[in-house]
């Protein structure tokens, strides 16, 4: 018998007596545990904290989360802005050399641009990557209830280029601004349906740890820096 | 294996050197009274974290009570997108697994990210005794590592060291000036582990979380350590329990931000990574194998107890460490657990034996602060009772008999309980002549305590004898 069966069987013989539901003590039950059993699709939108319907108060609150978690978050009026932000993102912090994948958004945020690029389409060296000062990407949501930036291997550049470069430079279009994960979750399947990307990660601020002392410090191994532009 | 009375002596001996370690407790407290006011933060900007925390405990019900059927989905769904899956009945088998796995890749350097059931399974002794390099990437890991201990906290593992002490085996270990600085430590790490992302040839790391319907795991930090460690090498390795299971990848919707609250007081934890196989067809990078252990080692003993079955609920959030009144004072090393806190004391006794981990169920006042702060609802306080009952059931201790018989004795008869309460009063002019000497009967009270004194007249006498006491003043129509 192979280890799986083995382990499956011990679980099938464990389950065997039914253990008493959450909430449910000696057979009487608490109100509350019967309501979250009689839903039968729990809705969590409704116990997590509270966000906005429309963009305004969405982006309201992501800026303020973003700001908590020492991300950098700008609204642009006009996306012609872009290619401009970003050379003053590079003059002001002396970039050498700049990571990332051909789309539209990081291709129009590029315009114009005199940097050398490596793009991760074709495949990329590790090393030439870690050498890079920023790594440009897209992404696939923005979540305005946490702040974070939802991304996957398909739409920004693979796994590896939004955490090794130092700065993380993300452009969204303001209609990817969605309220909570779990509309992350819904908008992911619609697009996917069974094929997901292999790698998935809601990014929230820069790269931190407390470890010493519960300290924060940012660039523990990923980014120091994480810069979103939001276009119309 | 420790005999038992080594492991239960050994958390006395720590316990009664560590609750008496004033600088040790200034560390402590002033870390999680920080953790304290960020996590209140955040639960309040939860709409019902009551219903919140109901919402979790009944997903994992449905999870653990119908793993079997979870676990087999989530296996077939990672198979079919060209991941591995192992199970792993005991611990032994998962560090041989890794050994082959390495030695058939011919591998030198492996780097890890955290996982706690690598730490259950002595995976890294084992990997270094074979001859390979394995170096942890989780700067708390790392530094507790380097320092030759175990990790003091499942979610902080050096939480307990001062930046002088990292600055001092800094100094010694790696070479480096000293510095009193956290940031100018942590750039130190980071510019030593990068090179190891960079060239390492296999990456470990642990699961959060699996889910069924997609053959994910989620792997939650706040370093991108486990990131560069799913990222970069040719081989990743994920090791996770059985338990780990959730139906629905929307699950996740409110697990990760739970587990974030109440484990560190985020919102959100920093990076939370959905891992679906290794590198797909128009993938630019990613490992070329994935391969997931799934490790019983025990888990299946516990899922059989109905009544703590609810344990496997646990997300290892630490949230019951944090508020635990005896993990403050005692600390993460005296337990000797790779679990530590309420959920290790509850469940060590399963995974690694009752009778000689029992110890660890009575090492708590029973306050319940657990039980609040756990975001899926687990028991936990009563959970150290049930190992208290069960132990006692099982290998019941002479003594403790004859003392509940007589204690039951005298409750059921008024007359012999007032006449403890008079003889207790005059014999207690006495004790001062043995107090907190060998011959003191309350020596394992009196030694740090004061004995409680009892009264000449009992309550129910003063009651009987003041008749107006107490009765609430007449209404006045």
């Amino acid at each position: 018998m192979s280890d799986r069966e083995k382990i499956l069987g011990r679980i099938r013989d464990a389950l065997r007596v039914p253990a008493p539901r959450p909430g449910v003590h000696g057979g009487a039950s608490l109100d509350q545990a019967e309501d979250a059993s009689r839903r039968a699709v729990p809705d969590y939108s409704d116990w997590l904290p509270i966000v906005g319907k429309t963009f305004a108060e969405r982006s309201a609150l992501f800026a303020r989360n973003a700001a908590e978690l020492k991300a950098e978050f700008f609204v642009l009026a006009d996306e012609r802005e872009l290619p401009g932000r970003l050379a003053q993102l590079a003059a002001g912090n002396g970039w050498k050399r700049i990571a990332t994948h051909r789309g539209s958004l990081t291709g129009l945020a590029l315009q114009g641009s005199t940097l050398p690029v490596g793009y991760t389409d074709e495949g990329y060296q590790v090393a030439d990557m870690e050498a890079s000062d920023a790594g440009l990407t897209e992404c696939e949501a923005l979540v305005a209830q946490t702040g974070s930036v939802l991304v996957s291997s398909l739409s920004s550049g693979g796994r590896a280029l939004s955490v090794l470069p130092p700065h993380h430079v993300v452009v969204a279009r303001a209609s990817q601004m969605l309220a909570d994960l779990s509309e992350a979750f819904a908008l992911l399947k619609v697009k996917y349906g069974e094929n997901y990307p292999s790698f998935l990660s809601f990014i929230s601020g820069p790269s931190r740890t407390g470890d010493i002392e519960r300290i924060l410090v940012l660039g523990a191994h990923g980014p120091k820096r994480l810069t979103i532009f939001c276009l119309p | 294996m420790t005999p038992p009375v080594i492991a239960s002596k050994d958390f006395a001996v720590r316990s009664r050197r560590v609750s008496a370690d004033l600088t040790h407790r200034q560390v402590i407290n002033r870390a999680l009274g920080a953790y304290e006011l960020k996590r209140d933060e955040k639960i309040a900007n939860f709409q019902d974290w009551g219903a919140a925390r109901q919402a979790a405990a009944e997903v994992k019900w449905e999870a653990v009570n119908h793993l079997d059927r979870y676990l087999e989905e989530f296996a077939s769904k990672l198979e079919a997108r060209g991941g591995k899956v192992f199970w792993a009945s005991h611990g032994g088998q998962v560090c041989d697994y890794v050994a082959d796995l390495a030695k058939q890749k011919g591998a030198k350097r492996i780097v890890k990210s955290k996982a706690m059931t690598s730490e259950e399974v002595h995976l890294n002794v084992a990997l270094r005794k074979e001859g390979y390099e394995v170096v942890e990437s989780d700067l708390g890991e790392y530094i507790v590592e380097l320092a030759g201990g175990g990790p003091y906290h499942f979610v902080f593992p050096a939480m307990h060291l001062t930046r002088g002490e990292i600055s001092v085996l800094f100094e010694k270990e790696l070479g480096t000036a000293p510095t009193n600085d956290p940031e100018e430590l942590t750039m130190i790490a980071r510019r030593v582990l990068r090179q190891v992302y960079c060239t390492a040839d296999i990456g470990i790391s642990g699961a959060n979380f699996a889910i069924a319907e997609t053959g994910m795991i989620s792997i939650t930090e706040n370093e991108g350590n486990a990131r560069l460690t799913t990222a970069l090498p040719k081989v990743h390795i994920a090791i996770m329990g059985i338990e780990k299971v959730l139906p629905k990848l929307s699950d996740l919707a409110i697990f990760l931000p739970m587990l974030a609250t109440a484990g560190a007081g985020q919102a959100l934890t920093g990076y939370n990574s959905m891992i679906g196989g290794p590198r797909q067809p128009g993938e630019v990078d990613g490992p070329e194998e994935f391969h997931v252990i799934l490790l019983d080692n025990h888990r299946t003993q516990l899922l059989a107890d109905p009544e703590q079955r609810d344990a496997l609920h646990c997300i290892r959030c630490g949230a019951c460490l944090n508020v635990c009144p005896v993990y403050r004072s005692v600390g993460g090393h005296s337990y000797g657990t790779t679990y530590q806190g309420p959920i290790g004391s509850v469940i060590t006794a399963h995974l690694r034996g009752l009778q000689e981990w029992k110890h660890l169920s009575n090492a708590s006042s029973l306050c319940g602060a657990c039980t609040s702060a756990c975001p899926v609802k687990i028991d936990l306080h009563h959970h150290l009772l049930h190992n208290r009952r069960n132990a006692a059931k099982a290998q019941p201790v002479w003594w403790e008999k004859i003392a509940y018989d007589v204690f039951a004795f005298v409750m059921d008869h008024p007359a012999l309980y007032r006449l403890g309460g008079k003889l207790g009063y005059w014999a207690q002019k006495l004790h001062p002549l043995v107090l907190r000497t060998p011959l003191d009967p309350a020596r394992s009270w009196t030694a740090t305590r004061d004995a409680p004194a009892i009264a000449r007249e009992s309550f129910k006498d003063f009651w009987q004898a003041h008749p107006e006491a107490g009765r609430p003043a007449p209404r006045v129509s």
